[in-house]
């Protein structure tokens, strides 16, 4: 049901994972992905070229460590864990990741309260989401349910039904530039 | 109901439009009507305000940085909803309001200070704007402020709606949103007669063909 998906990780950014890039190749290890990745994706012959290049790197530098649920999965219940996780399928009950973030994505469907340091949503919810940091609705994000969080951004586009109470910061450390920042930046790229 | 609600009676979306399709221009404009308003959202921290149009960054960015909570409730979008379609026995198709105010609007004891209600109830289906109108005055506090635009009969059948997004202190970004279509024209007693329940309120008619309205609960 769930499986480490080491050559990518989902972020705030970042396009969707496409279903294309779910599993990875025979030929190449995530490790040498990654590395190949590193050194640039114009020279594409560098991995044949070269296939000494990656035991001499640690392999844990370059591995996202993002658990994957796809979207065929269906889960009822409580999901919690402790480590990030990019979410396509369908979830119905709550969803606990405490320290660690969430990525709902474009398939993905969620009926569940849901309480992260990080939300960032590009498919469905329905419920409260509850970042303990920060929370971003894309564009093709569609919410029912109250947001409280430290930081938005919200995307031109998304659709939101519900309540945002943004919480102070708890370490006195001030966003609000950033915040702005991030709010135009998603304003205008509508 | 009076007659003025069958002036354009119509389907209130556009048949082939896209759901959630807008233009991607905006239209800046001076408002007099949201400089006044402002002033109560600028009055203090913490309070509660309810934005019933579509979704904007903007007006959450702009909200919750004086320290609100926002509340977004797209009613116009919402009144679409194919799910909220009865048939009669006689054939013909209508709006379920009581289901549409059982799933929209729905608030556990908050009370608004704010209310942005926009141009939205000159494209509401007409069974749901009295009950709106009604079931906003039951989430307001006393003394709260809202803020809306009701379009001219100069304005003409065609005059589109709009998104409304917060651009300064009294000024507002328009962005085209070809799918809905104005339902009616509302003059000045057919708003206070629709307002009726609340304090009172401030008209201010603008260049382009629209009213704004100050009402305050």
């Amino acid at each position: 049901m769930w499986k480490a998906r080491p050559e990518e990780k989902p972020s705030g950014s970042a396009a969707p994972a496409p279903s294309t890039t779910n599993t990875p190749t025979s030929t190449t290890t995530p490790a040498t992905t990654a590395a190949t990745n590193a050194a640039g994706a114009g020279n594409t012959s560098a991995s044949t070229a070269r296939p000494a290049l990656t035991p001499q790197r640690p392999a844990e530098n370059f591995r996202a460590e993002v658990a994957h649920i796809g979207k065929s999965v269906l889960i009822k219940g409580e999901l919690s864990g402790s480590e990030d996780l990019y979410l396509d399928g369908e979830v119905e009950g709550n969803v606990d990741l405490k320290q660690h973030s969430l990525t709902v994505g474009p398939h993905g469907r969620v009926r569940a309260n849901i309480r992260a340091r990080e939300v960032i949503v590009h498919g469905k919810v329905d419920g409260n989401i509850a970042g303990d940091e920060k929370v971003e609705l894309k564009k093709s994000a569609v919410l029912t349910g109250d947001i409280t969080t430290q930081r938005i951004m919200i995307e031109d586009g998304a659709y939101f039904k519900g309540a945002i109470d943004l919480q102070k910061e708890k370490e006195g450390k001030s966003h609000s530039a950033e915040h702005r920042r991030e709010i135009s930046l998603s304003a205008s790229a509508g | 109901m009076p007659q003025f609600f069958k002036l354009f009676r119509n389907s209130s979306t556009t048949a082939g439009a896209p759901p959630l399709a807008s233009s991607q221009e905006r239209v800046s404009r001076h408002s007099t009507g949201f400089q006044e308003f402002t002033k109560v959202i600028h009055a203090g921290e913490g309070l509660a305000v309810l934005d019933l149009g579509p979704t904007s960054p903007d007006n959450i960015h702009c909200i919750t940085s004086l320290g609100h909570k926002i509340y977004n409730v797209d009613v116009l979008l919402a009144s679409t909803d194919p799910a909220l379609l009865r048939k009669t026995e006689d054939g013909a198709v209508t709006l379920d309001v009581e289901q549409f105010f059982a799933e929209n609007l729905v608030f556990r004891g908050e009370q608004f200070d704010a209310v942005m209600l926009w141009s939205v109830a000159d494209y509401l289906p007409e069974p749901l704007v009295k009950p709106l109108v009604e079931r906003i005055h039951s989430v307001m506090r006393p003394g709260g402020m809202l803020l809306g635009f009701f379009h001219t009969k100069d304005a003409g059948p065609q005059a589109p709606y709009h998104r409304y997004h917060i651009a300064g202190p009294d000024t507002l970004e328009l962005q085209q949103v070809p799918r809905f279509r104005l339902q009616r024209v509302f003059n000045n007693r057919h708003i206070e007669n629709l307002f009726q329940n609340f304090k009172s309120l401030k008209f201010f008619l603008t260049r382009d063909h629209t009213r704004e309205v100050l009402v305050v609960r």
